[in-house]
């Protein structure tokens, strides 16, 4: 039986659970390996080849190289490990969260400034549609 | 005997360790949110407490994804700063107190809360942030730290109920611990907040107030919110509230709130601090 993922229905958001878990395995690990400088270097100097040492689908490749950052998560990246990736691309969490709502970084850090994003309109799939 | 004297309910956003760090808090973007942080370091600053509880997530620094436990305590001697991918957190190593954290565990598991024993762990701003926010940005911690690491990374966390029960067992723990003591726990995260996806930013500051008035008066309310209205009403990242759950729960009955600030934005935050005092 199925495990309940009543979160599913939580438009624009991927909540990383167990079977994200298991679909990112090698792609967060890769991202794990970028706590470390000598790897971010690495990493930098030939991303592809980089790559190479770890078990990631093809998707989850082009994904990276495009840092087509919903894409990942959808694909089972972790928002802290895909984080790591933001960083080694000199970039902060707050670049990395407007890309994803498709807004420029100036744009996000005004939202935020003037209180952020409301609830209203994005608590279910059904609700985000009628907006 | 060793007591738990207060809790201290606090965010801990990279950015604002960031902005530290940087030399920025005096910036107007910055400058509110400090502000608000000063009633609070000087209270931590009189309540000297000897050792600090902190309950807090790591972010996939500490644990990879070989092994996540949901409760792990960290009962090392010292916790390095972990590199979170843009070099270490220029702050004190923070050092543990490896006989009162064997103490906990012991009493904890034969109390039927089965946490994991971590004896080598990096820390990360998760447990550095909320200590930077207090204490500020001494040479060395004025106090003993030992870390709890709560498991809210990987869908589910452990609910608010048992967060709550916890913190319990916690109190009775530190109160059958002889040495004369003065415990504060903190319960680190949230509140509401967003940092994935489309809907990154969402913010909801009714959900917020809600929670800091019941913190004090009615958590048992609080502690039957399911996991699915936290990551629906306050964003997919604020279910790391349950850990300020497990914080009040170590306070006993009855508290006092003496202080509460709540700020938005840092980053992609809202920001929330409270105290509350045991009575
Ligand atoms: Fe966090």
């Amino acid at each position: 039986m199925a495990a309940d993922k009543p979160y599913e229905d939580i438009p624009g958001t991927w909540i990383f659970d167990a079977e994200r878990a298991r679909a990112g395995y090698h792609l967060n690990r890769f991202l794990y390996t970028l706590m470390k400088e000598s790897n971010r270097k690495a990493f930098l100097a030939d991303e592809r080849s980089y790559l190479e040492q770890f078990k990631l689908t093809a998707a989850q490749r082009e994904a990276v190289r495009t840092r087509d950052w919903n894409r990942l998560l959808e694909l089972g990246a972790v928002v802290y490990a895909l984080a790591k990736l933001a960083f080694t691309d000199g970039r902060s969490y707050q670049y990395m969260a407007s890309q994803m709502t498709g807004m420029t970084e100036k744009d996000y850090v005004d939202m935020m400034l003037k209180g952020g994003r409301s609830p209203e309109g994005w608590r279910s799939k059904s609700e985000r549609e009628k907006h | 005997m060793a007591r738990i004297i207060a809790g201290v309910g606090t965010s801990h956003t990279p950015a604002i360790g960031a902005a530290v760090d940087n030399g920025k808090t005096d910036q107007p973007y910055w400058q509110p949110l400090f502000k608000g942080y000063e009633p609070a370091k000087q209270w931590m600053a009189k309540a000297a407490p000897d050792v600090v509880i902190m309950v807090y997530n790591d972010h996939v620094n500490a644990f990879d994804f070989k092994v996540i436990p949901t409760f792990a305590l960290g009962c090392a001697g010292e916790f390095p700063i972990a590199d979170e991918g843009w070099g270490p957190r220029p702050v004190p190593v923070v050092k543990g107190y490896p006989e009162l954290a064997a103490h906990l565990v012991q009493s904890l598991v034969l109390d039927e809360f089965d946490m994991t024993i971590v004896n080598e762990m990096q820390v990360d701003h998760g447990l550095t942030v909320p200590l930077t926010l207090l204490f500020g940005s001494p040479a060395q911690w004025p106090c003993r730290v030992i870390p709890l690491a709560v498991n809210v990374v990987q869908y589910p966390a452990p609910t608010g109920h048992r967060c709550y029960r916890l913190g319990q067992a916690i109190r009775r723990a530190v109160e059958s611990w002889q040495e004369e003591l003065k415990v504060v726990v903190f319960g680190t995260g949230g509140m509401s907040h967003q940092i994935q996806g489309p809907r990154a930013g969402l913010t909801n500051p009714v959900f917020d107030k809600a929670f800091l008035d019941d913190l004090s008066g009615d958590p048992e309310r609080l502690t039957r919110i399911p996991p699915i209205e936290y990551l629906r009403e306050a964003g997919a990242e604020a279910i790391e509230l349950v850990m300020w759950l497990l914080m009040r729960g170590a306070l006993g009955p009855r508290v006092e709130e003496v202080y509460r600030f709540y700020h938005i934005p840092a980053s992609s935050t809202a920001v929330g601090n409270i105290i509350l005092e045991s009575r």
